[in-house]
């Protein structure tokens, strides 16, 4: 490729910097290292790390700060695609990929690689199908390009439809998982810890958009993946004496199989059999389909891979490379940088497993492993049914349970899936400076997803509801409707918001007065605008919305929600995949068929979605469905002749069907209808297909460009 | 010397790119699914040296490793046919 000689300096320049910051980072873990061996309480040097990262994106943050529309939507198309890749990875690793995604294998086993699988082969998808052609089409959003191609301002409004769908839960967890992090590592309230999260996410977005997320996404991928690598390098090296824990796991595995059958001939454990299989039972890890039936995890996969190439917040990281083909080898960065920490997950698992099995199954009561009374203090593992908290608990809690045999059998113990990760460097007996480390890393990991989200969102609403809809209106509609947004934001505050905030005032009102102070603040400003500015102004006036909305939800310690943000993958799978695909490699879809199909395939995900876990009763009476299945016995969850209660864990539906995957329902319907509906009416017109075959090719300008210029 | 921009090259270009397209569907389909339905055989099979069984590898590490480098090649190879028809970018 030809490149520019301002390019190459500017690449050149990028690669010190970002090595330099490497190298700093690297110090820095040195340094905190010394003052702990000094005597540094373990508290202090938790925060240095914590505050030392995110006065790092912070700066960054500010220092990218941009004025320009294209920089802020599309950090100016100039990132080349190494670096887009890293920022992609930071952008898809969540705090549940970093902290949960080890403990889930360690749970399920073989099973969990569904998940290992599903959020990774996504990207084969993104690469051949849809991304490269978006690039070329020069959007600034994916409702943009709905809206382009599915004529008009009803497919772009669906598409924000999707995109709030699917991104608000995510972001919300991710807001969540800060919340968790800082205040178990930082001893900071949660609630307040949340709010002090936020503070981290806006700095890095809000006054440079994209721009400002990029790049700080870099920093927080390097930060996130040497945290995640470092303990269980050196595991690995201290028990095998190689530093590649994703080779030398294999011995481990083999030594968790035999120790298994072990226990099961000792009667530490009670095996899972089709005949029985009963909560607490021994699952082997290494057999597949003990948890979910085989159509459930191929299910996953296929819901995880097509979700993954259906989300806008990650397709919109390939909007800012500066040509198609680096959006190609983008892709393929980003997943390398991705697979790095996944193909090490199972390694952690592995590990932990085997340190749980030899060490702490079989062992005497009174005998227990001190580790683990921090995480039994916090509720994170039980031992005979109490939180393990410290020695005496356990031995009274295994005292009250009949017939005891006073050692620890598997049924016994339980553990939060949270706890491996963060009890790796206590397990392999690693210094208190690593323990912080993997909490800036997993502070990295929530704070760069929550910021690519919450950019999704706010540019949603401000590049396709406010500038591309609203903006066009004649003024007294535009006010009208800008009067009924803000009494419906009104109302939701106050009807929702109705727990008890900070200072003895309920949520509703510090939501209400937020709303107001910030229109207050910014009113004069928007007054005395140019068009541009007034754009990005109220670019940052829905970011800074969002986010609050987002973390003044997640403050509430929403269960249901954390438990939706799987539900993310398949709403966008069946609300995006058929329109963007036919969109690019169909051009007879037409748009009754586009909206038809967007309609029918989302809202039958959302209906499965919502009948299952909260009308069950209904779906059995009305729509034909059966109990779940247990994955091994086949037995059936509940009798559907008894009345059913709602619960999180799904008990009915239509063919066993997981509603994780009701992406398997909606896309296919979002498909066919799509088709049918567009073979019924009349062909796009002569100008719009020939627009779909330029964004068929790399060479020329974007078409965005070309219709406004 | 790339080829003008015909409707007869435009149509080549879609073909060949099209044919790309289902030559890695078919191997992600490939390692992505079909694979991974043969686990508990495959699980018989025990990596020498490493040790890992080989059905639980492919879904850890192999397909994996498979997918990044699908990748990489799909980069290449796409910007060849878009060179080969002239369409590629400067």
């Amino acid at each position: 490729m030809a490149q520019t000689a301002a390019q190459a300096t500017f690449y050149k320049q990028l690669g010190r910097m970002y090595g330099t910051y490497t190298g700093t980072f690297l110090a820095f873990i040195i340094l905190l290292a010394i003052l702990e061996y000094m005597g540094v309480p373990n508290r202090v040097i938790g925060y240095l790390f914590v505050f030392f990262t995110i006065a790092v994106y912070a700066i960054i943050g500010v220092m990218t700060r941009t004025a320009e529309v294209s920089e802020y939507y599309v950090a100016g198309r100039r990132v080349p695609a190494f670096y887009n890749g890293m920022a992609t990875g930071a952008d898809w690793m969540s705090a549940a990929s970093f902290v949960g995604m080890a403990g889930t294998l360690f749970l399920l086993g073989y099973d969990g690689l569904a998940w290992v699988l599903g959020w990774t082969g996504g990207y084969v998808l993104v690469s051949v199908l849809i991304g490269p052609y978006l690039r070329k089409f020069g959007a600034y959003t994916v409702p943009d390009f709905m809206s382009f191609r599915f004529g008009g301002n009803f497919a772009r409004f669906l598409a924000v439809i999707v995109l709030v769908a699917c991104s608000f839960t995510y972001v919300t967890a991710q807001i969540f998982g800060t919340g968790i992090i800082a205040s178990r590592f930082l001893g900071i309230q949660f609630e307040v810890a949340v709010f002090v999260g936020l503070v981290g996410i806006l700095l890095c977005s809000m006054l440079g958009g994209m721009r400002a997320v990029t790049w700080t996404q870099i920093a927080q991928y390097i930060v996130l993946i040497v945290a995640y690598l470092i303990p269980i390098v050196w595991l690995s090296a201290r028990k095998y004496g190689v530093p590649l824990p994703q080779l030398t796991y294999g011995t481990a595995l083999a030594e968790i199989a035999a120790r298994e059958q072990q226990m099961v001939k000792d009667g530490l454990a009670v095996l899972c059999t089709a005949a029985s299989c009963p909560a607490g039972s021994l699952k082997p890890h290494i057999s597949p389909f003990l948890t979910y039936a085989p159509h459930n995890f191929f299910g996953i996969i296929a819901c995880m891979m097509v979700g993954t190439a259906s989300l806008p917040h990650i397709l919109m990281r390939y909007f800012t490379t500066p040509t198609v083909r680096e959006a190609r080898q983008s892709v393929a960065w980003s997943l390398f940088f991705i697979f790095l920490l996944y193909f090490s997950a199972p390694a952690y698992a592995a590990f932990s497993k085997l340190e749980v099995y030899t060490n702490i199954i079989g062992r005497p009561v009174g005998e227990i492993r001190p580790w683990m009374f921090t995480w039994g203090e916090l509720g994170l593992i039980q031992v005979c049914g109490k939180n393990a908290a410290s020695l005496a608990a356990v031995v009274d809690a295994c005292k009250a349970v009949a017939n005891h045999p006073g050692v620890v059998r598997l049924q016994d113990f339980v553990i939060n899936t949270d706890v491996i990760v963060l009890s790796t460097p206590e397990i392999a007996g690693l210094p208190y400076v690593i323990s912080g480390l993997v909490a800036a890393g997993g502070l990295a990991a929530a704070l760069s997803t929550a910021d690519g989200l919450l950019l999704a969102i706010a540019n949603a609403l401000s590049h396709d509801v406010y500038y591309k809809m609203l903006q066009p209106m004649k003024t007294n509609n535009r006010n009208i409707t800008i009067g009924i947004i803000g009494a419906v934001i009104l109302f939701v505050l106050w009807y929702f918001m109705t727990g008890a905030g900070p200072l003895g005032v309920q949520w509703r009102w510090w939501g209400i007065g937020a709303f107001i102070a910030i229109f207050a603040v910014a009113y004069p400003f928007l007054q005395k605008a140019n068009d541009t500015e007034r754009r990005l102004i109220i670019a940052r006036i829905l970011l800074l919305l969002v986010a609050i909305a987002s973390a003044a939800t997640a403050s509430t310690r929403p269960g249901d929600i954390l438990a939706m943000v799987g539900w993310a993958f398949s709403l966008a799978m069946a609300g995006n995949f058929p329109a963007l695909v036919l969109g690019i490699w169909w051009k007879r879809a037409t748009t009754a068929g586009a909206i038809a199909g967007i309609i029918a395939g989302f809202g039958l995900c959302i209906f499965y979605l919502v009948t299952t876990r909260y009308f069950p009763q209904a779906g059995v009476d009305y729509f034909g469905m059966t109990s779940m299945k247990n994955a091994v016995t086949g037995a059936n969850l509940v009798d559907i002749t008894k009345p059913i209660a709602a619960t999180p864990a799904q008990r009915v539906g239509w063919f066993d069907l997981s509603n994780i995957n009701c992406g398997l329902l909606g896309a296919p319907l979002g498909f066919l209808v799509m088709i049918v509906v567009s073979l019924m009416t009349p062909a796009p017109s002569k100008e719009l297909q020939a627009l779909v075959d330029e964004v068929r090719k790399p060479r020329g300008k974007t078409i965005m460009e070309e219709k406004t210029s | 010397m790339a080829p003008a921009d015909s409707k007869a090259n435009q149509e080549a270009h879609w073909a060949a790119t099209t044919r790309l397209m289902w030559t890695h569907l078919a191997l992600w389909l490939f390692f992505g699914y079909i694979v991974h339905f043969f686990v508990k055989q495959l699980n018989a099979i025990t990596i020498p040296v490493l040790q890992f069984p080989l059905g639980f590898y492919m879904a850890a590490q192999g397909s994996l490793i498979a997918f990044v480098v699908m990748l990489f090649f799909f980069a290449k190879q796409q910007d060849k046919i878009d060179r080969d028809h002239g369409y590629a970018e400067d």
